[in-house]
């Protein structure tokens, strides 16, 4: 038999608010698992937790800041890259996390996104990407797969799904990866270098939303993950064009982009900042 | 796990032992822990907990490697594997 551990402590109960445990999302939800390999890197990633905040936006991925036992905020729909963003050029020596969903990030904050990536500012953005809006009933998303039904596509989506890591190379990423929670060790991994790495990462994860999306397409959470593990290629660098999700085909995972640039702070120094020459110097003193 | 021989070095290399703690009111039930875990550790208890679903349990506790898989894809925070000192090394 196993321990009943009683009295005995998960070994991520000190980065939880654990009296906000269990927290709202469904049985065989991703996002806890995502959520989980997030405290994990940061753990792992040796970054000073006292200056480290997460940020998210709204939706069920959105609820992670109000879980993690450190700052964290909790902001407005859509709008958790620009408050990240203006609390790094306030406090440049932050690490700012933004954990937050696909609709969130991608489809009311989709501008917010690409601006931030195109600025390179350094922030580590984690996308859970759960195919629809679960948390308001289950409608079509700008990630929902085409052919797939949701509670306003009944008969299937007819639209193309946005293809996320092009999406983020396209406007100038510097990390990008993709997993899913079944490859929760090379999330983790994936999650702990961008937040050691200099710039923009991004890390869209897969999660299954079983109540809203697995139910509609007759996948239980089961399902889904032997489909991530049935379906899915791991191929580092692969070419960004060729990510689309198509679970009819196959799903390419990996880490795609690994690059450097000049990150927002700093190219904002060497323009508007330049070293004083010295004789401005004198003329100051 | 069936080998097509045995490794040359296999009376060298110790397997670690893990003992599985699972906190049981936690647990939503999702079956992740006992579907993937590569030694099927574990599996779905007859008790409910307080929340009325049923948490796993361990049925083969001597087959734990303490690869700590379970701990990382509960989505629950419900579930952690600790090394066991076997007193050997």
């Amino acid at each position: 038999m196993s321990k009943s551990a009683k009295g005995s402590h998960h070994p991520l109960d000190d980065l939880l608010r654990t009296d906000r445990i269990p927290h709202i999302w469904c049985p065989g939800c991703g996002i806890g698992t995502a959520f989980s390999a997030c405290l994990m890197a940061m753990k792992a990633s040796g970054i000073d937790l006292e200056r480290t905040a997460m940020v998210s936006g709204i939706g069920c991925s959105g609820r992670g800041a109000g879980y993690v036992k450190l700052d964290s905020y909790h902001t407005t729909h859509g709008r958790a890259i620009p408050f990240a963003t203006g609390m790094k050029l306030a406090r440049p020596e932050l690490n700012v996390v933004v954990f937050s969903g696909d609709g969130d990030l991608f489809a009311i904050g989709g501008n917010h996104f690409i601006h931030a990536a195109r600025r390179n500012v350094d922030l580590t953005v984690v996308c859970v990407n759960n195919l629809n809006y679960g948390m308001t009933g289950g409608q079509v998303a700008a990630t929902t797969p085409s052919g797939s039904k949701t509670t306003t596509t009944p008969v299937g989506n007819p639209e193309a799904p946005f293809n996320l890591p092009l999406l983020a190379f396209a406007s100038g990423a510097t990390y990008v990866s993709r997993w899913t929670i079944l490859h929760s060790r090379e999330l983790t991994e994936s999650i702990e270098e961008g937040l050691v790495k200099k710039g923009f990462s991004f890390i869209e994860v897969l999660a299954p939303c079983p109540v809203n999306y697995g139910r509609r397409n007759r996948q239980r959470p089961m399902d889904t993950l032997r489909a991530y593990q049935e379906k899915s290629i791991i191929m580092n660098d692969a070419d960004p064009t060729r990510l689309q999700i198509d679970f009819d085909r196959a799903i390419i995972l990996g880490k795609f982009v690994d690059t450097e640039r000049p990150t927002c702070v700093e190219s904002y120094d060497r323009t508007c900042r330049p070293p004083m020459e010295p004789a401005d110097e004198e003329k100051a003193a | 796990m069936t080998l097509w021989r045995i490794p040359l070095d296999s009376d060298e290399i110790e397997v670690p032992r893990g003992e599985v703690y699972i906190l049981a009111d936690r647990c939503k039930g999702c079956g992740y822990c006992i579907e993937f875990c590569p030694k099927k550790v574990l599996q779905f208890s007859k008790e409910f907990n307080a929340k009325g679903y049923h948490p796993p349990e361990v049925a083969k506790e001597e087959e734990c490697v303490n690869c700590h898989f379970c701990e990382i894809i509960c989505p629950e925070f419900a579930i952690y594997s600790v090394e066991v000192q076997t007193g050997e090394s």
